[in-house]
Parts: structure tokens; C-alpha cells; sequence
């Protein structure tokens, strides 16, 4: 598989804070990948770099083949970007925007079509104002794979959403995913990182602490299982022998019986406490 | 190249009409010189003697280069000072639209809300206050030649002023209060001979003082040229400072000009 993405030892400060501090990143062609880290961690400063929004201090940074702060428009035209916060173009309708943005890029999508993929058919003659705010991301996600890019940038994408808006925009990213897209992504979310992508990297305090597959991320997948019912709780390596002995021992049904593994979550909040002891 | 002047073109189609369909905006672009001219045009309504020319007359002129001034300088250093704060800015530079489309957008609408200006203020200076319509081919080319000097070099300082407001909500304060200033002491309101000559002196650097005496040279005609303090219309030195703005303008505006706000680091 060819790189997307390839970082090494990127560094970025703010006066005397170190944003980003000496972080290594491959992305390869055709993957999801979620950036999780806490608000002021260097996730986005990290993206707008990629983006070609900002400068770096150091370090090598490549993304599809070409250094960001020698951006070219063919470049861009390879390129989605979903912004975080956007209100612009309040008073055009939907469809007259993607008409619009359509005609920046050299192999863009038909407007039309790509509003029926994320979802805006009905909504496409209503004046991008009184959209509702997930309807506003998908006009922000429209406008992002418009031109048909190889590479999908989503900073944020769902913050404020309602769980049924959240699922839906799921959909919406994983059909993205389905049809070869590179698409990185950042988000507080860790059950939207383990639903979309398929490696996620933590970034904690401007370097990159833990990166796999969302599954077995930091050890998870290796970490003692915990085995509790109405009167007790064991942590143990071999939760199957813990529940078959408590079967033999209630003789039948474990009254409260739950097994379970260290979830995303706790995984994550261990990594970003780590670095700051 | 030819991108450019396609999404250029494409971008002020789309600029206009986001322009009219802003009623807020429009209502604050268009109102004050069509306004200010009933109100002034009202009140005032002696003639200067041996002239045959009423005052009326001379505020139509007068509104008339306020009104472009509006149309291109408040209108974009407001309009770019939201663009820059709502993600409009950050999101075509993300895209590769040529950037230049961007400003060629901008002008070209404000181009396009001018005339609409000058042709309503026109219209009343016409039939409410007997302005007559210039009979010569010579002042059809001079009003031209004001009217796109003056809009494109009021522009251009309104694309560079947009970069002084910290936010879109300063904005509107920001831009108009010069704007407010200048128009006093350009003699859009107030005769150059009713201002002490420091005050002459400083909006004589300023391009609307010579967008309007280029203006009055147009609608005033010879009598009318008795008025000005040097008792001429100067229009080669209204050319030349015309001129100098706009390339001064171009300069500020590519010296200056930001494509991220001040929260975007």
C-alpha cells in the first residue's frame, strides 16, 4: 500500500509552548484514521500543518507525496477539508454552493448526486441559514468531497450532535471509506473513533503516545478481563475458568454476571495521564 | 489565467447575490447616501448666486461619490472582516481556487452595487432636484473614467482596512467611522469653504474629495467650477490621485492582506 500521509519529527511551537513536539505519523492510502487527544493536545494544530494551513518549525512532512507549505491548486485538488467551525454562505442554498465549489476543481463530483450521498436531496433549494446544525455538517462534508479527493480531512465533524444525527453521519463517513477514500479524522469521541477508524493514534501533550487498531490499543486487548456478579468481583487473565467455576458453584444461573474488558475510554484516559506524571 | 476570470466572474455572480439577499446589508449600504441626499436635498434648496446651481445639486454630485465610496470601501472592509470570521476566507484557502478569483469576485459586485447606488441617486438628483444629465460625450468619459478609478482604488482600501477590525462584530464601528469622518471633510456635506484648511489638507490626501470634485465637474458643468477653492475642477490632479490610490491600494492590500483570523494563529 502507498503512504498518504508521512510525518517525522514534526515540532510546532507558540511562544514558549511546545505544540507539537517531535511527532511521527504514516497514513496509508485508502485508511481511516483517527487523531484522539485532549482539547489543547496539538490535534489540530497537527491537521491545519497537514492541511497546509500552517506552518511547522521543523520536521519532514509529506501528504500525498508533496510538503503542504508548497501547496500547489493541483495538490488541493486531491484534497477534502471539513472545517471545524463554519457559518459562511448562510443565505445560498445548498445546491447553489456545491454548485459553486464544484467548478474549483478540475474532476469534481456531480452536485447533485453528491447531495443525494450525504443526505440533502430534500433540503437542496433551502438557504444553507436554516439548516439545522448536523444538516450543516453534511453540507461541510458535500463540500469536502465535491472535487473527488484521494484524502479527506474531518476535524471534529459530529461535536454537538444528537446520538441519531451521530449514527447517521457515521453512515455517511463509512460509505466515504467504502469507496477507497483516505479519511483522517479528529474527535473527542472514542466510540466514534472505534466505529469508523480502523487504526487511531493518541496524541497527548504534542507527541504521539499510543497507535494501533482501536481493538488492542495501549494493550487493551491484553489487559485482565473483569469477571463481577452479585457478591464479588475477580480480575483475571481467564475469565471463561472464572465463570464456568461460579456456574459449578451457584449450580446454574450467576446471579449479576458480567464480563468485561477495559473499554476504549479507560484505555485512552490512562494514555493521556501517563506523559504529564 | 483564463481560471481566473471564469471563477472570478462565477464568484461575483455569487457575491451579488448573497449581497441582496443579506436585508440587513443592503439596507445599510443603500440607505444613507439616498437618505442623507432627500434630507440635505430638502433642507437646503438656495441656489449659489449667479450660478444657477442649487445646493441640492451639489449633494447629488457629492452622495453620488459617497455612495460609491460606500458601495466599495465600507461595504468589502465590513463584508471581509465576517468572511474572515465565519470560515468563508478559511475555506477557499483550503480549496484550490485561484486566490485572485476571490478578490475579482469582490470588486466586480461591488462594481455592480454601485452603479445600482449612482443610478438611484441620480435618478433623485433628476426628477426631485432638476440635476440635468451631461449633454457632452466629454463628461460621459470623465464620469466614467471617476467612477472606475475612484471604485476600484476605494476597493482595494477597503479589501486592506478589512485586516484592522479584531472582529466581525467591530467591524461595521471600524470601517464607518472613518468613512463617517472623511465624508465631512471631503465636502460630500459641508463646502470645502465652510472647512478650515488643515481639514482640507488632510482629505485632500484621501480619494473621495477628488472622486466628488471629479463628480461635480460632471453634473455642475462650468458655471459650477467657480465653487471649487481653486476655481477649476482640476481633473488632472483628480486623475492622479485616482490613480495613486490604486496603486497604493494593491500595494496595502497584498502587503497586509490576511486569509486566516487572529484566533486561527
Amino acid at each position: 500500500m502507498t503512504t498518504a500521509i508521512h510525518v517525522r519529527g514534526l515540532t510546532k511551537r507558540y511562544g514558549d509552548v511546545r505544540a507539537i513536539d517531535g511527532l511521527d505519523l504514516e497514513i496509508r492510502q485508502g485508511e481511516v484514521f483517527a487523531i484522539l487527544g485532549p482539547n489543547g493536545a496539538g490535534k489540530s494544530t497537527t491537521v491545519e500543518i497537514l492541511e497546509g494551513y500552517r506552518k511547522r518549525d521543523s520536521g519532514e512532512v509529506r501528504v500525498l507525496g508533496v510538503d503542504p507549505q508548497k501547496a500547489t491548486r493541483e495538490w488541493r485538488a486531491k484534497l477534502g477539508i471539513v472545517l471545524q467551525t463554519a457559518n459562511d454562505a448562510a443565505e445560498l442554498t445548498v445546491r447553489e454552493t456545491i454548485r459553486h465549489f464544484a467548478g474549483y476543481y478540475p474532476a469534481s463530483g456531480d452536485p447533485d448526486e453528491v447531495i443525494a450521498k450525504v443526505g440533502l436531496t430534500e433540503k437542496a433549494d433551502v438557504r444553507i441559514r436554516k439548516l439545522s446544525g448536523g444538516q450543516r455538517r453534511r453540507v461541510d462534508v458535500a463540500l469536502g468531497v465535491i472535487g473527488n479527493p484521494e484524502l479527506v480531512f474531518l476535524d471534529e465533524p459530529t461535536t454537538g450532535f444528537d446520538p441519531e444525527a451521530r449514527r447517521q453521519f457515521w453512515d455517511l463517513i463509512k460509505g466515504l471509506a467504502a469507496e477507497g477514500t483516505t479519511i483522517v479524522l479528529t474527535t473527542h469521541y472514542l466510540d466514534e473513533a472505534e466505529a469508523l477508524a480502523g487504526r487511531v493514534a493518541v496524541i497527548a501533550q504534542g507527541r504521539i503516545v499510543a497507535e494501533g487498531d482501536p481493538a488492542t490499543l495501549g494493550g487493551r486487548a491484553a489487559a485482565k478481563a473483569r469477571v463481577s456478579w452479585l457478591d464479588g468481583v475477580i480480575e483475571t487473565d481467564t475469565p471463561t475458568e472464572t465463570v464456568l467455576e461460579l456456574a459449578a458453584r451457584f449450580d446454574g444461573e450467576i446471579p449479576g454476571l458480567a464480563v468485561t474488558r477495559p473499554t476504549l475510554e479507560d484505555i485512552y484516559l490512562t494514555l493521556i495521564e501517563a506523559p504529564r506524571v | 489565467m483564463s481560471d481566473t476570470i471564469a471563477l472570478g466572474l462565477s464568484r461575483a455572480g455569487l457575491e451579488t447575490r448573497m449581497f441582496f439577499r443579506e436585508k440587513d446589508a443592503v439596507i445599510f449600504t443603500f440607505s444613507f447616501p439616498i437618505i442623507l441626499l432627500v434630507l440635505f436635498g430638502s433642507i437646503f434648496a438656495d441656489q449659489f448666486k449667479g450660478t444657477g446651481i442649487t445646493v441640492s445639486q451639489v449633494y447629488t454630485a457629492g452622495l453620488i461619490g459617497a455612495g460609491v465610496m460606500g458601495a466599495a470601501f465600507q461595504n468589502l472592509g465590513i463584508g471581509i472582516a465576517i468572511d474572515r470570521e465565519d470560515g468563508t476566507l478559511k475555506r477557499l484557502a483550503g480549496t484550490p481556487m485561484p486566490r485572485s478569483a476571490y478578490f475579482v469576485g469582490k470588486m466586480l459586485s461591488s462594481l455592480v452595487i454601485a452603479l445600482l447606488e449612482v443610478l438611484i441617486l441620480l435618478a433623485i438628483g433628476v426628477f426631485l432636484y432638476g440635476l440635468d444629465l451631461p449633454t457632452e460625450f466629454s463628461a460621459w468619459v470623465t464620469l466614467t473614467w471617476v467612477l472606475v478609478l475612484g471604485l476600484a482604488g476605494a476597493a482595494l482600501l477597503g479589501i486592506a482596512a478589512s485586516s484592522l477590525p479584531r472582529s466581525a462584530k467591530s467591524a461595521a464601528a471600524v470601517i464607518s467611522m472613518p468613512f463617517v469622518v472623511l465624508q465631512f471633510i471631503s465636502g460630500v456635506y459641508i463646502p470645502f469653504t465652510e472647512l478650515p484648511p488643515w481639514l482640507i489638507n488632510i482629505s485632500s490626501v484621501f480619494p473621495l474629495k477628488w472622486m466628488c470634485q471629479g463628480l461635480r465637474s460632471v453634473f455642475l458643468g462650468e458655471e459650477g467650477a467657480q465653487l471649487e477653492l481653486t476655481g477649476s475642477y482640476e481633473l488632472g490632479r483628480v486623475a492622479l490621485v485616482l490613480a495613486a490610490w490604486l496603486i497604493g491600494g494593491l500595494v496595502l492590500c497584498l502587503m497586509t492582506f490576511r486569509w486566516k483570523g487572529r484566533r486561527d494563529g
